[in-house]
């Protein structure tokens, strides 16, 4: 599904370099549910930035789903996180003044698919989520936890091949962050590839699988026994 | 390739910034307005002069005569110079190919009766080709033609306000009228955008006046069109070598203002044409001033949108959007601002014009209007205005990186 080898990323920080990532090899599979963790400069960030095209490793190899990413143009990216990648974010990052259904309708619009059949898919997502009362309120209009649901549909929308989530509960409370980690539990079960960042070990445990981060190398890389959200409730 | 969601995108994001559109809409449609404002006021001017000289042909040279106020060649001063058909031969003949058409006139003063209506007319003996230099219009009969010359009929074509004068209701063409006694009959009835003055007039053939009053060859003064294909600066070398040769012919002073007089359209006209080319020239520059700070504006203002939005535009290419996609975004947002602001201002500026015109003639100030061409060429300008203002802002927005967006916390 994804394999990273040898991979090496740094930022110039004036004259100097920081040497962020420094040789990652990783390696996931099909319908895995991985945690990457690591305290803040760890480099997990970075790893799911790069994971995500939204940038470029330096040195290294990353083939995702038999395809090697590099050297992409602007364009050929778009493509690429449009068909193999869904985003969500710490801060949701829904567009503010589109409601719930035409933020989650906008990764099918850059798809190309016609405006009713948009409509259609979306409606199903949003469905998925249970919002689809809420279809047509403003982001602003809704709390954070259904913010997040609506994200997710739209991470889902495209229907890709892989859910990366950056620190998907950061800005949600208890009650909620495990709402939304039991919803990418059920996801998870439906076959969906799901790569996490956080740093929250009660987070982790709700995954099949944590990667350790410890200045830009990999420390630790266990499978571990999922704690299942819902057993909170 | 109309694309109604890449429309529908751009209005959600006019729409949901109304204020911010339409402080950067308001430079260009200041500078439309004020381009158009100015634009029809000098079209204005123009139309003032070309009006002063409706009756008349543009190409025309008019030839008269006077007393010498020279001595020249053992000649004293004082002496009168009078044409004749020989001199109007002469010059027809020695200046032909720069000649479009050329008539003689005979001036006379006529008490006219029909019936029991009279009045006083002027009389004006000339050739036939004296309807095209005047530019009079036929409305009933026709002109004098050159069988009238020929045989010195006594035909007349008389004025409109001739013919309301003394027929009344009555149709003329056929008619006897009698002028200081001698019966002429009415040819032709014409009309002038000259006005009133010269609807009074009453034409006869050149040879008939010559005949009749004095019997003799006298011409009181030559009018001619030079050839149209000359331009100006042809045209008043022609006129001034016309009138060279014509002061030697009568042995005349070449500095002697008054006894040959040519007087040549060409000049005037070519003055007129300096004056409202600069004039054009002029409100052009402060038109394209007004527009690029115009322009500048709105590219600013994009600018700032883009910087804006920067969070969004990261978003939407996480999303999966292609550049052109944003690109688009940008650039038709810009041009539509532009477009319809410019398109307002074109509008009031046109508004301001139709209801102040009017009252401008005192100014000088005929008919202030701009045409359909300019207002064509304008929505071009405009368009390309607005793809310019928004090809920086645009091209910033996509090389915007989504990493770097998303961070913008």
């Amino acid at each position: 599904m994804l394999k990273i080898q040898k991979l090496h990323k740094s930022y110039p920080i004036g004259d100097s370099k920081l040497h962020v990532l420094k040789g990652i090899d990783l390696s996931v599979g099909e319908a895995e549910m991985v945690a990457i963790m690591g305290s803040s400069g760890s480099g997990k960030s970075t790893l799911l930035n790069i994971i995500g095209m939204l940038d470029e490793a330096d040195e290294g190899d990353y083939i995702l789903d038999e395809v090697p990413i590099k050297n992409l143009t602007e364009k050929k990216a778009a493509v690429y996180r449009n068909k193999f990648l869904g985003f969500i974010f710490q801060s949701f990052n829904l567009i503010s003044y589109k409601n719930a259904i035409e933020n989650v309708s906008l990764p099918l619009y850059y798809q190309g698919l016609k405006r009713k059949k948009r409509i259609e898919k979306a409606k199903f997502h949003l469905d998925k989520v249970g919002l689809l009362d809420w279809a047509s309120h403003l982001p602003s209009e809704l709390s954070g936890g259904q913010k997040q649901r609506v994200a997710i549909a739209r991470a889902l929308a495209s229907e890709p091949k892989l859910l990366l989530a950056d620190e998907p509960t950061g800005a949600l409370d208890s009650n909620t962050s495990r709402d939304i980690m039991a919803f990418l539990q059920q996801l998870n079960d439906e076959g969906k590839t799901i790569l996490i960042v956080t740093h929250e070990e009660d987070i982790s445990a709700m995954c099949k699988r944590i990667v350790r981060l410890k200045d830009g190398v990999i420390m630790e890389d266990n499978f571990v026994n999922q704690v299942r959200a819902t057993a909170h409730v | 390739m109309f694309d109604i969601d890449l429309w529908r995108e751009i209005l959600q994001s006019i729409n949901k910034n109304r204020t911010r559109s339409l402080l950067s809409g308001f430079t260009v449609a200041f500078a439309i307005l004020l381009f158009t404002i100015l634009f029809g006021l000098a079209n204005g001017l123009n139309n003032t002069f070309s009006q002063a000289f409706v009756d008349d042909a543009a190409n025309a040279v008019y030839i008269r005569s006077g007393r010498t106020t020279k001595a020249y060649k053992g000649l004293q001063a004082g002496r009168r110079i009078q044409f004749k058909t020989e001199d109007f031969d002469y010059i027809k003949q020695e200046f032909e190919p720069s000649i479009e058409f050329i008539t003689a006139r005979v001036y006379r003063n006529a008490a006219a009766s029909y019936k029991n209506e009279k009045n006083n007319y002027s009389l004006r003996a000339v050739h036939p080709d004296h309807q095209y230099l005047e530019k009079t219009k036929i409305t009933q009969g026709r002109y004098i033609n050159q069988r009238d010359m020929d045989v010195r009929t006594k035909a007349i074509v008389i004025g409109d306000l001739v013919r309301q004068d003394l027929f009344l209701k009555e149709d003329p063409l056929g008619k006897y009228i009698n002028l200081s006694g001698i019966p002429y009959q009415v040819v032709g009835v014409f009309k002038d955008d000259g006005g009133d003055d010269e609807e009074r007039f009453i034409y006869m053939p050149l040879t008939t006046a010559q005949t009749i009053y004095g019997n003799n060859d006298y011409i009181d003064q030559v009018n001619l069109t030079y050839n149209p294909t000359m331009d100006y600066d042809e045209a008043i070398d022609f006129g001034l070598d016309l009138e060279k040769q014509l002061k030697e012919r009568f042995t005349v002073a070449k500095n002697d203002q008054r006894a040959v007089r040519v007087f040549n359209m060409a000049m005037q006209n070519k003055g007129i044409n300096q004056m409202t080319s600069v004039l054009g020239i002029l409100i052009l520059i402060i038109g394209m001033g007004t527009l690029i700070a115009g322009i500048v504006g709105i590219s600013n203002i994009m600018i700032f949108i883009v910087k804006e939005r920067t969070k969004e535009i990261g978003i939407r290419k996480a999303l999966g959007a292609p550049p052109k996609a944003i690109v688009s975004i940008i650039l038709i947002e810009s041009i539509l601002i532009t477009t319809l602001a410019g398109y307002f201002g074109l509008l009031i500026g046109v508004g301001v014009l139709n209801w102040a015109g009017p009252s401008l003639k005192t100014y000088f100030i005929t008919n202030p209007s701009v045409s359909q061409s300019l207002v064509i060429a304008a929505t071009l300008t405009l368009i390309t205005a607005g793809a310019i203002a928004g090809y920086l802002p645009a091209k910033k927005a996509s090389n915007i990186k989504p990493i770097v967006a998303l961070r913008d916390e």
